[in-house]
């Protein structure tokens, strides 16, 4: 099993604000992690680091063995092989759906039009959106929308998916059908690191818990132990909270 | 009109000069800040003089001195500072989101400026560059101080050697004609675009 993440030591600050603390996190190929964690823990500043959407001050993050925190690297290769989706969507309001999905095939990869077409009407049919191929954002749900948004890092092929609180943004009727499609890619063997506050999703797809305290991944291990026998008292805290909050 | 076509270009152009990021480009970006504060703070008749007059008195004989030519680039230099602006404030306001996600595609930045941050930008500006459209049209009475006949110019000839006032109403008439349709098609284009992207909503 080749390893397709690695986090060793990894810093980050906003101006004074210290968001991550020293992350070591490694994932193996085909392996699906949850960061669970309070808001403000970092996970979602720890995702968009791995893809460098934010520069780490110092560490070193390594993609399927190469180390994408040098400076010489190219970081639109690096990109390319990472795909994100992020809580809001983020879909290009401007474009239909097949235009969302195509562009970064198309511009990023350098794909023809009716490759990246082809490519991308394949991938809406297996994810029950065809359909809506020629829509525009604004006229789906927030569900259809987020898994247009799946559809869209899914097309460019990449090695390892970064899942950034994908549900948190949706009326709770149409959280399933976007766990669901998660699901689907966890059983397909994709690659992925999910931040989630969905804690019954994460126990059923997760092969590992990470839980994030202050910038620190305070504890870690197999979903079973965290939420049945959590050893740091944190975490024990956390899990009651979202007990009391009738969320698992 | 010309003048409004190069000014399109121009702006867009000096606008994403000015959004350019990091200490690299500060140079390219005072330029443009220097560019915009001069230009926007001359009034246009000046320009109009400066440039309408003051270079074919140059006598350069590389240099057209044509002065409907010089009026004309007085205009689009003027306006290129006042349309940049508004383009600015229309990239500013695409969330930076919009730009991650494009980023996050592998996209370069040029590549997400072009496909996805710009498209946006001109969309919610237009009706503001519309405004400074409709400014641009009646600043074409200015280029009378050159002494060339245009709308204005040629009212006052003709009001001169009648005494009829009225010819002023039939100008002010010919500008509205042109400023009009030219309203009611910016507020087409701002309507069509809202239909196709949220019909679906409204329902």
């Amino acid at each position: 099993m080749s390893e397709a993440l690695r986090m060793e030591d990894v810093h980050k600050s906003f101006g004074k604000l210290e968001v991550l603390r020293g992350i070591d996190l490694a994932l193996e190929e085909h392996e699906v992690v949850c960061l669970i964690g309070a808001s403000g823990s970092g996970k979602s500043t720890l995702l968009r680091c791995v893809n460098l959407l934010e520069p780490i001050d110092s560490g070193r993050i390594v993609v399927g063995g190469d180390e994408v925190t040098d400076r010489a690297v190219d970081v639109n290769r690096v990109r390319r092989e990472i795909g994100i989706v992020f809580q809001a969507f983020n879909l290009f309001p401007h474009m239909t759906v097949l235009q969302n999905v195509t562009l970064g095939p198309r511009k990023a990869r350098g794909r023809s039009k009716a490759e990246a077409v082809a490519e991308g009407d394949r991938l809406l049919t297996r994810f029950g959106l065809l359909d809506k191929r020629d829509e525009y954002p604004d006229r789906l749900s927030g569900g259809q929308q987020q898994r247009v948004a799946i559809v869209r890092a899914l097309a460019m092929q990449p090695r390892l998916l970064l899942l950034d609180e994908v549900t948190s943004a949706l009326d709770p009727e149409l959280v399933a059908e976007v766990l669901d499609v998660i699901r689907e890619l966890a059983s397909g063997g994709m690659t992925m690191l999910i931040a989630t506050h969905e804690m019954g999703f994460a126990r059923d797809v997760a092969r590992r818990v990470c839980f994030l305290h202050e910038g620190r991944i305070l504890e870690e291990g197999p979903p079973d132990e965290i939420f049945s026998a959590p050893r740091e008292e944190r975490t024990q805290q956390f899990l009651q909270r979202i007990v009391a909050a009738g969320r698992m | 009109m010309v003048v409004e076509a190069v000014v399109l270009v121009t702006a867009l152009l000096l606008a994403v000069l000015r959004s350019l990021p990091g200490p690299v480009f500060f140079p390219i970006r005072a330029l443009t800040v220097v560019y915009v504060d001069f230009f926007r703070g001359v009034p246009t008749i000046l320009v109009i003089l400066m440039l309408g007059q003051g270079i074919p008195a140059l006598q350069l004989s590389w240099l057209p001195t044509d002065q409907i030519f010089w009026a004309s680039v007085a205009l689009v230099l003027v306006y290129t500072a006042y349309v940049s602006e508004v383009y600015r404030a229309g990239i500013e306001s695409v969330h930076p989101s919009q730009e991650a996600a494009a980023r996050s595609l592998g996209l370069t930045r040029a590549q997400a400026l072009r496909h996805v941050v710009v498209p946006q930008a001109v969309r919610r500006v237009i009706p503001p560059l519309l405004n400074d459209f409709i400014g641009l049209q009646k600043d074409t009475a200015l280029v009378s101080v050159l002494g060339i006949v245009e709308v204005l110019r040629q009212t006052q000839i003709d009001q001169a050697a009648t005494f009829n006032g009225t010819y002023y109403l039939v100008a002010a008439t010919l500008f509205v004609a042109i400023t009009i349709p030219l309203a009611r098609f910016t507020d087409w284009l701002v309507a069509r675009d809202r239909r196709r992207q949220q019909a679906g909503r409204l329902a």
